[in-house]
C-alpha cells in the first residue's frame, strides 16, 4: 500500500484495524462477519451430511412403505448378482428425502399467486414433493384395488404388477386428482437416484448399484490412470464412509 | 432507518471473479476497499474437503452451494404476451451464492473470445452485407478489441496457471493447439492436462476427419504452480467432481486458490458476509453514487458510503441491482428505447452420446476433470463461410466428458424402457462405454429486440421488490445454428467407433427447467453510444461515472465460448482504467 499519498477520490479517514489478525463481528448480528486481516478459521467447522437413521419409516405409514417397497422392486428388479430396488434400499432412500429438506420444498421460492403455466415455466404448485407422494400413493391404492379385486399393489403378483405400471406410464390408466404419468416418471427418477446416490443416504446399501456398473465412488485420485487408456480400473468402491469391509470386520 | 458505517474508497457488490480481481486491483493503489457478499464465507479444507465433497445427491442435485429461490429468483416467459411465471426451483441455470461466486463451483473452461467477436456487427455486415442478419436481432460491437485486451486475458492465464497448448503465439500458428485463437503474447503458464480414453478417440476421430483438435484450456492444473501473487496451486488428480463441487485439492482456479490469502492479509480490506446489498444510492442529482445499502442476515439494514461503487454481483443481480436503484433508462422493446435489460442471452447448448461396444471399449468415464476435454473449433464464431448456411454464429464441439457421476450418466441406449429389468441391465452394460460429453456442442446466443429483462409487474421477493422477469425464447437463427453444429458433432462421435447415437438438438421454446450453462450475458451492456449501451467501453455507468459494472452482463451478445475468462479480462481492463485514468480525474473517462 501507498503510505502518505492522498487517496485519489477523495480524502478519507482512514480506519487501520488495531493489527492484522482481526476477525470482527458486528455487536448487533448474528451471522453476517467482518472478516480482514486472515482467513477465518474455526475449529471442527465442517459440515458433513448426517448418515441416515435406520430404522421405522419417517415419512410413508405403513401401507404407504409396503406399496413403495413393492414399486421400487418394479422400477429396478432384483437379478441373481445385484439386488433390486427394495433390498438395495430406494424405498428408505426416498422417505427420509420425503421426511427432510427436500420434501419440505425448503429454500424453494413458494410465495403465491399460483398459477397453471406451461410445462417450459416448471413446477408452479404449493405442493412439494412430500405432499405430491402422499396424494399420488392414496390415489394409485385406489386404482390398484379397483383393477384388481381390492388388493393392494403389495399383493399383487410379477406380471400384475407390471401390466398395471406400464398403463400407469402410458397415461392409459388414469388416477383421480392427480397426473398418474408425471408421478409415475417422479418416482422412476427417485428410485434410480437412491439406487446410484452414496449409500449414506439409505439406498445403494452396500455400494450394489456402483459395484454393478463399476464405479469406484468417493476416490478423489486417479492420477495414476488417467493416461491407462481401456484398461479397466481395478479398484472395488468406497462410499464417503468408507468401504463396507473396512467398517464391518 | 438503516444505520451508517464509517466511509470508505470503495465498496464493492458481490465477492466472486470480479469482485475478487478489483479488491486486489484496487487496494494495490492504496485504497480503503470494504467487500459485501450475500452468501457465506467459503475454503476448502471447511467446505469442500475430499471425504464428503464427493457427493452427487447433495452438491450436484441438491444444489447446495447455490442460491437458494426463496432468497431471490426471477420469473420467466417465452413471449411479451405470455405471463411471466416464477422460477420456483432452479433449471436452465444455477446463481452462484457465497463468497469466491461461481469461480468456487465452476469447471474452469477457460476460453478467449475470437477478435471477430469483438467487433461483431463491422465485421459481419462487412462480409456478407447487412440484410443476411435477421431483422429483430440486435447484435453490436463491444467497443473494446480482442488486441486491447490481449494483456488482460494474459494476467488472468496466469494468475490461474491455465493449462493449455497455445495455438498462435504472436501471430505464428502452433500446432497441436486451436489455430482459430487470437494471437496470443506468450504460451500457457502449464501445458494441456493429461486426456482420458474417449477424449483422445475424440482427438483421433475428428483430426482424421480434416479437423485440427486440440484440448480445452483448463484452470483444472496439469501440474503446480505458483502464481503471480505467490499462491501455490496443486495437480490436478482428475477426479470428476469439479463443476457443481468445490476442489478440495487446491488444483482449481478460483478466488480461494489464486486471490484471497493474498488480498486479505493487506489491512486496506475487508468483507462482509452474509450481507445481501439491496440497493446502490445515488445522490439528489442522479449522477453521483453515494454509497449502497445492505441487509445483514438478522435482516438489520446497513448504508456503506462510498466514493466508488463496484457492481460484480454476477450478470442476473448486476441488472436487477440497476432496476430497483433506477440507474440507466430501463429497456422497453415496444418503443425500442431505454437500454437496462437489453441485448439479454445465454447460450446454445446439444449434445449426442455416443454407444459404444462394451467388449472393445472402456472409458473409465468418472476419470475426468471439470474442464477436460478435446475440442475442435472450426464450427466457433465466424471461423467458416457462413454465406451458404443461413445463419450467423457458431461454437466449439468436443469430447468434454467431464465425470461419469452415476445419478446422471447411467444412460441407455435409445429405445431401452425407462424402468424394470431391461433398464437395468442396459444400464450395467452401457456404463463404462458410453461417451456423454456435458456440452459437447457448446454455441453462440446472439440478441434480439424483443429478448430482455425488465421488472415483473405480480411477483414480489422477500423485501417486497419486484422480482426481475426474463423474457426469452430461441429464434430461428439460434437453432439452425445448433441444427448444424450438433451434425458435424454427431459426425466425430460416429467416427470414434459408436455404435449407437442419443442426438438431441436445442429446440424452441426455451426452456428453463432443464439445464444447459449458467452463462448467462448482457442486460447492462458496454459499447460506445449510451443509448444502446448502459456502459462504456471501460464498464464505467454512463449516466454514474463513480459506477462500474463487472461481469457478463456487459456481452452485447454471447459468444460461443464460456465466459469467464472474458469477463476477467475486461475486470482487469477496467481496472487499469480505474488505476491509471479515473482516480487522476474522476468523471466519464469517455465522452457520450
Ligand atoms: C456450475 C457452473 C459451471 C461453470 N463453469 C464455467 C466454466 O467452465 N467456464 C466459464 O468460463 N464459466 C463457467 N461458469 C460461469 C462462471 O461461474 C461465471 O462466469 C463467473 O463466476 C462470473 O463471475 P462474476 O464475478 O461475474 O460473478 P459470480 O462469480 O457469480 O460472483 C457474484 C457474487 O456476488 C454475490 N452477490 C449477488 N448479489 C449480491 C448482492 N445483492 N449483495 C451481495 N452479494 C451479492 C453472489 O452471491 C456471488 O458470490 C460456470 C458457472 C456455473 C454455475
Ligand atoms: S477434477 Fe481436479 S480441479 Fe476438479 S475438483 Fe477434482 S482435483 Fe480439483
Amino acid at each position: 500500500m501507498k503510505q502518505g499519498t492522498p487517496t485519489m477520490i477523495g480524502l478519507r479517514r482512514r480506519e487501520f484495524l488495531a493489527g492484522t489478525a482481526l476477525l470482527l463481528f458486528s455487536a448487533t448480528t448474528v451471522k453476517a462477519a467482518t472478516i480482514a486481516g486472515r482467513l477465518p478459521w474455526a475449529p471442527n467447522a465442517g459440515n458433513p451430511p448426517p448418515p441416515i437413521k435406520l430404522g421405522p419409516w419417517e415419512f410413508f405409514n405403513g401401507e404407504e412403505g409396503r406399496a413403495m417397497e413393492a414399486l421400487v422392486d418394479c422400477i429396478i428388479p432384483p437379478d441373481p448378482e445385484t439386488p433390486g430396488g427394495k433390498d438395495a434400499g430406494c424405498a428408505v432412500f426416498i422417505d427420509r428425502q420425503l421426511a427432510g429438506p427436500y420434501g419440505r420444498q425448503e429454500g424453494l421460492y413458494v410465495r403465491p399467486p399460483f398459477q397453471a403455466g406451461l410445462k417450459n415455466q416448471g413446477h408452479q404448485s404449493a405442493n412439494g414433493p412430500a405432499q405430491d407422494y402422499r396424494d399420488g400413493l392414496a390415489a394409485f391404492d385406489r386404482a390398484c384395488k379397483q383393477h384388481s379385486g381390492g388388493k393392494p399393489f403389495a399383493e399383487l403378483f410379477g406380471d400384475d404388477r407390471i401390466a398395471l405400471l406400464k398403463a400407469v406410464d402410458k397415461g392409459e390408466l388414469k388416477l383421480d386428482g392427480v397426473d398418474g404419468k408425471a408421478f409415475f416418471t417422479q418416482l422412476v427418477k427417485d428410485a434410480q437416484m437412491g439406487f446410484f446416490a452414496d449409500p449414506i443416504y439409505g439406498g445403494n446399501r452396500d455400494m450394489v448399484a456402483w459395484k454393478m456398473i463399476g464405479y469406484p465412488g468417493a476416490r478423489y485420485n486417479y492420477l495414476d490412470w488417467v493416461n491407462r487408456h481401456n484398461e479397466r480400473f481395478p479398484l472395488p468402491p468406497v462410499g464417503m464412509t468408507g468401504n463396507a469391509q473396512w467398517t464391518r470386520s | 432507518m438503516s444505520r451508517r458505517l464509517p466511509r470508505k474508497d470503495v465498496v464493492i457488490v458481490g465477492f466472486g471473479w470480479t469482485g475478487a480481481i478489483m479488491a486486489n486491483e484496487l487496494t494495490d493503489e492504496g485504497l480503503e476497499v470494504i467487500a459485501f457478499e450475500r452468501g457465506p464465507w467459503r475454503d476448502a479444507p471447511t467446505d469442500f474437503p475430499p471425504g464428503y465433497m464427493q457427493d452427487e445427491l447433495r452438491y450436484r442435485i441438491r444444489h447446495e452451494l447455490f442460491l437458494r429461490p426463496d432468497q431471490l429468483t426471477f420469473t420467466f416467459r417465452n413471449k411479451m404476451d405470455q405471463t411471466a411465471l416464477p422460477i420456483r426451483s432452479w433449471g436452465a441455470f444455477m446463481p452462484p451464492n457465497g463468497v469466491g461466486g461461481g469461480g468456487v463451483h465452476w469447471n474452469a473452461e477457460m476460453w478467449r473470445f475470437l477478435p471477430s467477436d469483438f467487433v461483431l456487427k463491422t465485421h459481419l455486415t462487412e462480409r456478407y452485407g447487412a440484410a443476411f442478419l435477421p431483422l429483430d436481432m440486435t447484435i453490436q460491437d463491444w467497443g473494446v478489441t480482442y488486441d486491447e485486451l490481449e494483456p488482460h486475458y494474459d494476467r488472468f492465464e496466469y494468475l490461474c496457471g491455465t493449462s493449455g497448448t497455445a495455438g498462435n503465439l504472436s501471430g505464428k500458428i502452433m500446432d497441436g493447439g486451436n489455430p482459430f485463437e487470437g494471437p496470443r503474447s506468450r504460451p500457457y503458464p502449464t501445458p494441456a492436462q493429461a486426456q482420458p480414453f474417449s477424449h483422445t478417440l475424440f482427438g483421433k476421430a475428428a483430426r482424421e476427419l480434416g479437423y485440427k483438435p486440440f484440448p480445452q484450456p483448463s484452470g483444472n492444473l496439469s501440474q503446480a504452480y505458483t502464481n503471480p501473487l505467490g499462491m501455490r496451486l496443486g495437480p490436478c488428480t482428475y477426479c470428476g467432481f469439479c463443476e457443481w463441487f468445490g476442489c478440495g485439492n487446491y488444483s482449481k482456479a478460483s478466488p480461494q486458490t489464486t486471490i484471497l490469502p493474498h488480498l486479505i492479509r493487506k489491512s486496506n480490506f475487508s468483507l462482509r458476509d452474509n450481507s445481501e446489498v439491496v440497493r446502490i444510492n445515488v445522490d439528489r442529482s442522479g449522477k453521483r453514487a453515494t454509497g449502497v445499502t445492505f441487509v445483514d442476515s438478522s435482516g438489520e439494514e446497513w448504508e456503506q458510503q462510498a466514493d466508488l461503487v463496484i457492481l460484480s454481483a454476477y450478470t442476473m443481480f448486476n441488472v436487477q441491482l440497476l432496476l430497483h436503484s433506477q440507474i440507466g433508462q430501463p429497456y422497453d422493446p415496444v418503443t425500442n428505447t431505454g437500454v437496462v435489460g437489453r441485448n439479454y442471452t445465454h447460450q446454445t447448448i446439444s449434445s449426442v452420446n455416443g454407444f459404444f461396444d462394451n467388449k472393445k471399449f472402456n472409458f473409465n468415464p468418472f476419470i475426468a476433470s471439470g474442464s477436460i476435454g478435446m475440442c475442435v473449433d472450426e464450427f466457433n464464431g465466424d471461423n467458416f463461410d457462413h454465406g451458404p448456411h443461413g445463419f450467423v454464429g457458431g461454437g466449439y464441439v468436443g469430447q468434454v466428458q467431464t465425470g461419469a457421476r452415476p445419478i446422471e450418466s447411467t444412460l441407455v441406449p435409445p429405445g431401452t424402457p425407462a424402468w424394470g429389468a431391461d433398464w437395468k441391465k442396459a444400464v450395467k452394460d452401457n456404463y463404462l462405454s458410453t461417451v456423454k460429453p456435458g456440452t459437447g456442442v457448446h454455441g453462440s446466443f446472439y440478441a434480439y429486440r424483443d429478448i430482455y429483462l425488465d421488472l415483473d409487474p405480480a411477483y414480489k421477493d422477500r423485501f417486497g421488490r419486484p422480482l426481475m422477469r426474463i423474457t426469452m425464447d430461441l429464434k430461428e437463427n439460434e437453432i439452425k445454428q445448433n441444427k448444424f453444429l450438433t451434425d458435424k458433432f454427431a459426425e466425430i462421435i460416429k467416427a470414434m467407433g459408436a455404435e449407437k447415437l442419443a442426438v438431441q438438438y436445442r429446440t424452441a421454446p426455451y426452456d428453463i427447467t432443464t439445464y444447459q450453462t449458467t452463462h448467462l450475458n448482457g442486460g447492462a451492456i458496454m459499447g460506445a453510444d449510451p443509448k444502446t449501451s448502459v456502459l462504456n467501453k471501460y464498464l464505467q455507468s454512463w449516466d454514474v461515472p463513480n459506477l462500474f459494472v463487472m461481469g457478463a452482463s456487459a456481452f452485447p451478445q454471447n459468444a460461443g465460448y464460456n465466459p469467464t475468462l472474458t469477463v476477467g479480462a475486461l475486470a482487469y481492463w477496467s481496472a487499469a482504467a480505474i488505476r491509471n485514468q479515473y482516480l487522476k480525474n474522476p468523471g466519464r473517462l469517455v465522452d457520450a
